[in-house]
């Protein structure tokens, strides 16, 4: 199992924290948000059971939603940043609504914008993403801070008893960059063929 | 200026609605192109002029309704529902194309088929100054971010222009859009 080290702030560190979510995935499916989500997901091991978003800032939890639906016996599950997850934060409610068992979103909240320059989101002044998920009506909505809740997150994630939020504290600091590929349409497609087979390119 | 009595009220609220009459066809005609494609995922953001496909939509067991806080849910939920093998549709307002435009590039670069069919305001003898400028613009908008747009002011015209728009969306991948005008949904009433 990873080890799960914090950083200088004494918060988790992403890397170690997306690795320790997507080991032993067991077929589950993971959405990155754009920007540093995207990267961690692909330095975990980049795999067509991951699609990491180059843009649709906002979208990811109810891409998520979709692929959930579609997909019931799969696992699904997003991970995305503070920023991108505040810019949709009304599609809680409409996941919340769904109720889908196997979707789980997980922010990992730095409380930056990471990609533009580190500007502080709202959640470095307070705002709650934990208590706006519960609200919009995800019973299971969790903060994380230590490695012990994280390993609770990821049984409960594996275990499939969603919807569930989390918000994970992590470490501010920047990871180096590695990138997936760019060209979407592949990305789109080869995860479609990790589920359907070449059958998915004849539907 | 308010209205004096109930039956007063429902004539207004009719006219700020532009509901379509009840025994029109035409949205029965989209329900059953929307089964005969195979689609199993409704984004929508309501309007009344969708109030009987929404309402046969809900009737099937065999679609997932998902309701939107706002309209570019939907986009995200087209691109989430083809990646597990679901086609999809989005039902919304013109208004709502104003909140779908960056979200749209989603289905772009990933060339995900993403049909919309758009109800019309601000169209033909509106009532709401509110609508007229998105409603001027929903053409020009969603063909400036590369969505195939075709559009039917009679009813006789419906089923062929949503069934070209889902062909087009399900067999070449990518997104498109049908507008329902606002002559055909009953703007009409307002010229009393």
């Amino acid at each position: 199992m990873t080890e799960i080290a914090v950083g200088p702030t004494g918060k988790l560190m992403r890397r170690d924290v997306v690795k320790a979510l997507l080991e032993n995935r067991d077929g589950m499916l993971a959405i990155g948000g754009l920007g540093a989500p995207a990267w961690d997901i692909t330095a975990a091991g980049d795999s067509p059971l991951n699609l990491p978003l180059w843009g649709g800032m906002g979208g990811a939890a109810v891409m998520g939603l979709g692929l959930a639906l579609a997909q019931p016996e799969r696992k699904v599950c997003v991970i995305t940043g503070d920023g991108e997850m505040l810019m949709g934060v009304g599609s809680l409610a409409t996941v919340a609504v769904q109720r889908p068992r196997n979707l789980s979103i997980v922010v990992l909240d730095n409380e930056h914008y990471g990609e533009t320059g580190m500007q502080e989101t709202h959640t470095k002044h307070g705002v709650d993403l934990v208590m706006m998920a519960k609200g919009a009506g995800i019973a299971d909505s969790r903060l994380v801070r230590t490695a012990e809740e994280l390993l609770k997150l990821r049984a409960d994630i594996h275990a499939g008893n969603g919807p569930l939020f989390a918000q994970v504290k992590i470490d501010e600091g920047t990871q180096p960059l590695v990138l997936p590929p760019r060209e979407a349409s592949i990305l789109q497609a080869r995860m479609r063929e990790a589920i359907m087979g070449p059958e998915a390119h004849l539907q | 200026m308010f209205p004096a009595n109930a039956q007063e009220d429902d004539m207004q609220r009719e006219q700020l609605e532009s509901a379509p009459t009840a025994a029109e066809a035409w949205p029965d005609q989209i329900y059953d192109l929307l089964k005969q494609h195979g689609v199993r995922q409704v984004g929508l953001v309501p309007d009344a002029g969708h109030a009987r496909l929404i309402k046969r939509c809900l009737a099937d067991n065999d679609m997932k309704v998902v309701s939107l806080t706002t309209e570019e849910e939907g986009v995200a939920l087209a691109f989430g529902a083809w990646l597990g093998g679901e086609k999809s549709v989005l039902l919304m307002q013109s208004s709502g194309v104003g909140n779908i435009i960056n979200m749209l590039s989603v289905a772009i670069a990933h060339r995900t088929p993403c049909p919309i069919i758009v109800t019309m305001r601000g169209d033909f003898g509106e009532f709401n100054p509110f609508q007229v400028p998105m409603g001027n613009a929903t053409q020009a908008c969603l063909e400036a971010m590369g969505t195939l747009v075709k559009r039917a002011d009679r009813p006789e015209d419906v089923a062929d222009t949503v069934n070209a728009t889902l062909r087009l969306a399900f067999n070449t991948y990518r997104p498109t859009a049908t507008l329902l005008g606002q002559r055909l949904l009953g703007a009409k009433t307002f010229g009393k």
